[in-house]
């Protein structure tokens, strides 16, 4: 099948696209999108989270063929040109990133909430950012990047 | 593999009908699990997320709800917390916020696990399944709808179009035992309405047994203790006895097994508590919140 999804802003096409594979797999092995990572396939993880339509989503669980036609924003197409965004750059200053596998789901997740509520409180970012696994951080420095975005 | 994308309900049942064996997908938040792991290989998926029809609710004349089997969690948290006290509390257990803004009751449904957290308020508030083929229309209350081990009366051709919840004449309440507050899988949870219109009150028991499943003693030592004491129209604090031996008859009615997450006696245990708990809690926002009582 092919596919039309509009990514980042741009229509893109995918040929030979097996309709029940994920979208996870179009963006990273068909479209030169790696960022969204694939932890786990079964949306325990977070590390694949992609904005469908506007809203985060595990892209592992968007059969390829939902995706037909919608926009979805990965987290590629957060930065201005080579600006980060907000979220991006708080992640680098307040250290959130370790070996960075969750990093992509967490800044796509953390965005959103932002997006949501300007100015969260603890437990709104820990409710936020529940579907996103660490294995690294200990989550106290990712909890930090939040709220200092916030502040930006 | 085909894959089916009907955009409207009409279409979507016709599809259905020519194709018994495609499996629907809504929020895919079962369906590609299976998929991704290779653990079903449907000659078809039937993607019901541009069906506009299964993705609204609305009020009902008699003041319940029809809720459209698509529309995901997040919705019901954010547009029916008021309306379906309950079945938004169980929705705001599920998952985490990225499932939560897929998965749907339908699904739910349609997948039949006896941990699914909406079964057991769907039995308490006596909610019934709106089914849907080429070959018309059944309501199925949902104290009929499961049949086995994710099994239900769903027909071959049928989708489930949509939930019908009776008008939340009392307090609602949901719980559930998990390792954490997110991404748990129910090891037991309950469910709890206290309806003061009829003087009755409904049970459900998830992750407790073959299928969700009600608590009839229960309910109806409850609904005598209530009548007898006359505590719908004078409502005092339950007494520590009411309240334990409910606890004991919801987790009498359990059938739960060892696995994984917890041992039968553990779920039994729990589910005493859960019942208690939640007893105590709804009683008394039935005794204190005056907006909920004019039933
Ligand atoms: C990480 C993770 C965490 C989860 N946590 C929870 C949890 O806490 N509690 C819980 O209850 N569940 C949980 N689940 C399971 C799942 O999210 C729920 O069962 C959800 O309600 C499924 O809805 P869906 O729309 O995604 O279903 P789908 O995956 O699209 O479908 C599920 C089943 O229902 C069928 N189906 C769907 N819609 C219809 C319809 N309209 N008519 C007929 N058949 C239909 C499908 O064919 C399939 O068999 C979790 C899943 C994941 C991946
Ligand atoms: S890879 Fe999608 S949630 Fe883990
Ligand atoms: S930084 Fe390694 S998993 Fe989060």
């Amino acid at each position: 099948m092919r596919l039309n999804v509009t990514v980042n802003g741009e229509p893109r096409q995918a040929e030979d696209v097996w309709p029940g594979e994920s979208l996870l797999y179009v963006l990273r092995e068909r479209l030169g999108l790696p960022g969204s990572k694939n932890a786990c396939e079964q949306g325990e993880c977070g590390s694949c989270t992609v904005y469908l339509d506007g809203t985060p989503v595990c892209a592992c669980l968007v059969a390829a063929g939902q995706a037909e036609g919608r926009e979805v924003r990965t987290v590629e197409g957060l930065a201005e040109g080579e600006a980060l965004d907000r979220v991006q750059q708080s992640f680098v200053d307040a250290g959130a990133v370790q070996c960075g596998f969750c990093t992509p789901g967490l800044v796509v997740a953390a965005h959103d909430l932002l997006a949501r509520v300007p100015e969260p409180t603890d437990p709104e970012i820990r409710e936020a950012l529940a579907g996103n696994l660490c294995r690294c951080t200990g989550y106290e420095k990712i909890l930090d990047a939040v709220r200092l975005a916030a502040r930006r | 593999m085909d894959f089916l994308r009907p955009t409207s309900l009409a279409d979507a049942l016709s599809a259905k009908a020519d194709q018994p064996e495609a499996v629907p997908i809504a929020g895919g938040t079962d369906v590609m699990v299976e998929l991704n792991f290779d653990h079903r290989r449907p000659s078809a998926l039937l993607d019901l997320t541009r069906v506009p029809e299964l993705a609204t609710w609305e009020p009902t004349a008699d003041g319940g709800t029809r809720l459209g089997a698509g529309v995901p969690y997040t919705r019901i948290i954010t547009e029916l917390g008021a309306r379906l006290p309950g079945l938004a509390m169980a929705a705001r257990t599920v998952g985490s916020p990225q499932i939560r803004n897929r998965g749907t009751v339908g699904g739910n449904l349609g997948a039949a696990s006896p941990a699914g957290d909406t079964h057991p308020v769907l039995l308490a508030v006596d909610a019934a399944v709106e089914l849907r083929s080429v070959r018309g229309t059944r309501v199925v209350p949902v104290r009929e709808f499961y049949t086995g081990v994710k099994r239900s009366v769903l027909a071959s051709d049928e989708l489930i179009t949509a939930v019908l919840l009776p008008r939340a004449g009392g307090p609602q309440q949901f719980s559930k035992v998990g390792t954490r507050n997110a991404m748990v899988i129910a090891v037991c949870s309950f469910g709890l309405a206290l309806h003061p219109g009829d003087g009755t009150v409904g049970t459900g028991i998830g992750s407790a047994g073959p299928t969700p499943l009600r608590a009839t003693e229960a309910e109806w030592f409850l609904t005598g203790e209530l009548a007898d004491g006359d505590l719908w129209e004078s409502p005092k604090p339950l007494t520590d006895s009411v309240r334990r031996r409910f606890g004991e008859l919801v987790a009498e009615a359990a059938a739960p097994i060892d696995d994984v997450r917890g041992s039968a006696a553990y779920r039994r245990h729990a589910l005493s508590v859960l019942a208690r708990r939640t007893l105590g809690w709804a009683w008394q926002d039935y005794r204190t919140g005056g907006d909920q009582r004019c039933a």
